[in-house]
């Protein structure tokens, strides 16, 4: 064993530890009739077992069954709500609800604290301190909206954003409206372009894939491109983040712009990746943060087993903070287990795409 | 293993993104695709379709025509460059059987079948510009017998989203290049041979590789083609032609629901097109637009569907390599189970009755470890109102109609090719009045027999040049 590698397993072995007493706290927080809230205490009452005397680490959440999302359908969302956080101003964020009830997650702090965690991987170089931002990407009742925003300010700089609303997005695919879903993602191009030509000194930019081009193509088409408008910085994120795109990219997009993809969604915080090129073949690892939220690689077919590493499965969510306790949640995405790396001591997914027996209904890259 | 990259206006690029083609019976992998993403697609089309129009009218017309028509020989005899190596004649026939599950004598006659209109595209160009001058296409104006005549491009490419069951529709697209525009391929999955070969070909005998593009991906880089280019052709199933309709960017090439359309005056002497009809159906394994799938007559329509089948129904399976094989595989997993079970669902209806059954022990679906065939299916109906009148799937399918001639222009629906056989004026009239009926053929012709010189679903002339005024002061 190299000192290197045994350096690196100690790195593991700390964070593992790390991660059962925070378990633990976590698990004691929610289940604890002061604290815990109403959703959590109540399918206590029911499990026949106490979850607080039952987890002492985070091998142990195998007792829980994997968390449903379709249990957030719907009201009331105060059952989410953690008694020692009732009297803090709550957000609601949804996700899905093209059709139907969408799936509710409350939030008060938690986004603040995820993206805080995740501006600590931005380098300043790239994002400066003070600088400002466009959000494009949704808009509404989603997390991704204030959260970014907040990021922004958090780093001293102000957030312009557009409206974008995915879900008419959305119902435009699925109704073969493919005129009028151009015409939309212009509109939206057209909202970027209107502030990037202010004046507004935009420095940093929140993208997903799709619009990313969209935008770069609108400038080009315009004479101009991504680098003349002063953007130094990317944020981007969606599954559809493949390392072709992401070559693509770097090759022909940005220019030396950086970019730093992610992954995540309402139910977690955001999983950030150390930067890839062409040294790495453009591969896009992310890791989620530690120990606020926890994913997996697992065997579809057993997600009690975790596949070996460069094995694929499906992703599985744990996320653990005073907020909200997610255990076990099967994502419907796809990737490769990866070891853990110097930045992140512990494991990570790469490849991630929509989960292959699931894609078939999955409507993906909508903005 | 062989790869495919995606072609850049002419320069390879690898992608990181790979798709293996597999052998359609053994499974093991004959080649690696590029994929592309439709970033690259919109990208390459933005920055470089004017410049492939613009280096094709550096060329005369009729001197990219000598280049094509070498480029069809070259097609059809020559090594071409594929992979790391080269891919001889026979490689493609064996390489594309071994994808798409056509027989190889298929793939081969296929072959010669574009190298055929390639050899005659100057006959087929004349007639479909009318005769034309070509100067004027290229220039945009020009006078014939003292008329001025001007023809605006109106796009500097063709995008096309290609199938991967049909080699044969390939020749759609060769009339392109002379024409002074350029080609955007999306190749089908399993059929990334024709396209490759044809524009190594292309390249080989002049065609400036800034002119041909090739995109393999899925259906995100066929939505790209066509989003970014303001002329396409699109091969697809029903549902693709519904979507494509009403864009008049788009011409779309679905399901042809080809038919024999018998009248009073023939009826009684039906043997006597009983070659022309099984020809009609199961010729090319029934994969084309252009195969008949429809027999309409007023009577003798149960001895018809009796002597189609016992012609038909007995073919069965034989190894892609076996010059007797008739026969293609259904790849795409599930595929023949569906549609088996969706003739079984439309033969409950009363008035249905399959009479190729008895001719084949096991059943028409015969399941295989890596794909399925379907055995010829012939289907008697005795009410063009039944469901069943109106099916089309891609293998020997057809249903023999029992419909008065008075009612069958009415009742037939949508048709690529009608074989009209009768003598009867009146109603060879109403045949040629019907707007329902694209191609027509007025007596004993398979409605497999094209004649290249004629347009087939439109004109391509028309589709890519727009007639208009012009006038310049002296």
């Amino acid at each position: 064993m190299t000192m290197e590698s045994s350096a690196a397993e100690a790195r593991a072995a700390q964070a593992k530890t790390a991660l059962d007493a925070w378990v633990r706290e976590i698990v004691e927080w929610h289940f604890n009739p002061d604290t815990g809230c109403p959703f959590w205490l109540d399918w206590a009452r029911g499990a026949g077992w106490d979850p607080r005397r039952g987890v002492n680490g985070f091998d142990d959440l195998v007792k829980f069954p994997h968390f449903q999302d379709e249990k957030l359908r719907g009201g009331p969302v105060r059952r989410w709500v953690p008694r020692a956080y009732a009297d803090r101003p709550t957000f609601v964020f949804e996700t899905g609800g093209t059709t139907g009830i969408p799936k509710s997650r409350v939030a008060q702090e938690d986004f603040r604290i995820d993206y805080e965690l995740f501006s600590d991987t931005l380098p300043d170089e790239h994002f400066p301190r003070g600088g400002n931002w466009l959000m494009l990407g949704p808009s509404g009742p989603r997390r991704l909206r204030l959260a970014v925003e907040h990021l922004a300010q958090h780093r001293g700089g102000i957030c312009f954003c557009v409206d974008l609303d995915p879900r008419w997005v959305i119902k435009l695919i699925k109704k073969g409206w493919m005129e009028h879903l151009k015409a939309y993602q212009d509109h939206v191009i057209d909202q970027a372009v209107t502030v990037l030509s202010a004046g507004h000194d935009v420095k940093c930019l929140f993208s997903t894939p799709k619009l990313l081009e969209a935008l770069a193509n609108r400038l080009e088409a315009d004479g101009s491109c991504l680098k003349d408008t002063g953007i130094t910085g990317i944020f981007a994120g969606g599954t559809e983040f493949t390392p072709q795109w992401n070559r693509f990219a770097h090759e022909e997009l940005l220019d030396g712009i950086y970019m730093t993809p992610t992954y995540g969604n309402t139910l977690m915080g955001l999983a950030a990746s150390p930067p890839s090129g062409p040294e790495n073949g453009y591969k896009i690892t992310y890791y989620a943060p530690q120990p606020r939220a926890v994913l997996q690689v697992v065997d579809p077919d057993d997600a009690d087993r975790v596949v070996e590493y460069g094995e694929t499965g499906r992703v599985m969510l744990t996320t653990l903070t005073r907020e909200f306790f997610v255990p076990r949640f099967q994502e419907r995405d796809e990737g490769e287990r990866e070891p853990p790396c110097d930045q992140y001591p512990w494991d990570g997914v790469s490849g991630v795409r929509p989960f292959s027996r699931l894609a078939s209904a999955t409507t993906v890259g909508v903005y | 293993m062989i790869h495919f990259p995606i072609l850049r206006w002419g320069q390879e690029y690898k992608s990181l993104e790979l798709a293996k083609v597999e052998h359609f019976l053994t499974g093991e992998p004959v080649a690696e695709v590029s994929q592309a993403n439709p970033g690259i697609v919109a990208r390459d089309l933005r920055k470089g379709a004017n410049r492939a129009r613009d280096v094709l009218r550096e060329i005369p017309c009729a001197d990219l025509l000598a280049m094509v028509k070498k480029g069809g020989e070259l097609f059809k005899s020559a090594d071409l460059p594929l992979g790391d190596g080269v891919q001889t004649p026979d490689d493609f026939v064996r390489q594309q059987s071994a994808t798409t599950g056509l027989p190889e004598h298929l793939c081969r006659m296929n072959m010669g079948k574009l190298e055929y209109v390639l050899a005659h595209l100057d006959d087929v160009l004349r007639s479909l510009t009318r005769r034309l001058d070509y100067g004027i296409l290229t220039r945009g104006y020009g006078e014939e017998d003292g008329v001025m005549r001007s023809y605006q491009a109106t796009t500097p490419v063709l995008g096309m989203v290609l199938p991967s069951n049909s080699p044969g529709v390939h020749s759609l697209w060769l009339p392109i290049i002379p024409l002074q525009i350029g080609l955007v391929l999306k190749p089908g999955p399993q059929e990334p041979w024709t396209p490759w070969r044809m524009a190594q070909a292309f390249f080989q005998a002049g065609v400036p590789r800034e002119a041909i593009a090739l995109y393999p991906g899925l259906g995100e880089v066929g939505a790209a083609v066509l989003n970014n280019s303001s002329r396409s052709l699109i091969f697809g199933g029903a549902a693709t032609v519904e979507q494509y309709a009403a864009n008049p960017g788009v011409q779309v090439h679905g399901p042809g629901f080809s038919k024999i359309l018998i009248g009073e005056d023939q009826v009684d002497d039906w043997e006597r097109y009983l070659d022309l009809m099984v020809e009609s159906v199961a010729v090319n394994s029934g994969r084309g637009c252009i195969n008949c799938s429809g027999i309409w007559a007023p009577r003798h329509t149960r001895e018809i569907a009796e002597a189609v089948a016992e012609r038909i129904g007995p073919i069965a399976p034989l190894p892609p390599d076996d010059p007797k094989a008739e026969l293609a595989a259904f790849t795409v997993p599930g595929q023949a189970k569906a549609i088996s079970a969706d003739i079984d669902n439309a033969l409950k209806e009363d008035g249905v009755e399959e009479v190729s059954a008895r001719h084949q022990d096991g059943g028409r679906l015969v399941p295989m470890e890596r794909c399925d065939y379907l055995r010829p299916t012939v289907v008697h109906c005795s009410s063009p109102a039944a469901a069943m009148a109106k099916k089309e799937y891609m293998y020997p399918f057809v249903t023999v109609v029992e419909c008065p001639q008075d009612k069958m222009i009415g009742a037939i629906g949508t048709t690529l090719v009608a074989t009209g056989l009768t003598e009867d004026r009146a109603f060879a009239r109403a045949l040629l009045d019907a707007r329902n009926i694209d191609r027509l053929n007025l007596g004993p012709v398979p409605t497999t027999r094209l004649n290249w010189l004629q347009p087939h679903e439109g004109n391509i002339v028309d589709f890519l040049f727009r007639p208009r005024a012009f006038q310049q002061a002296s």
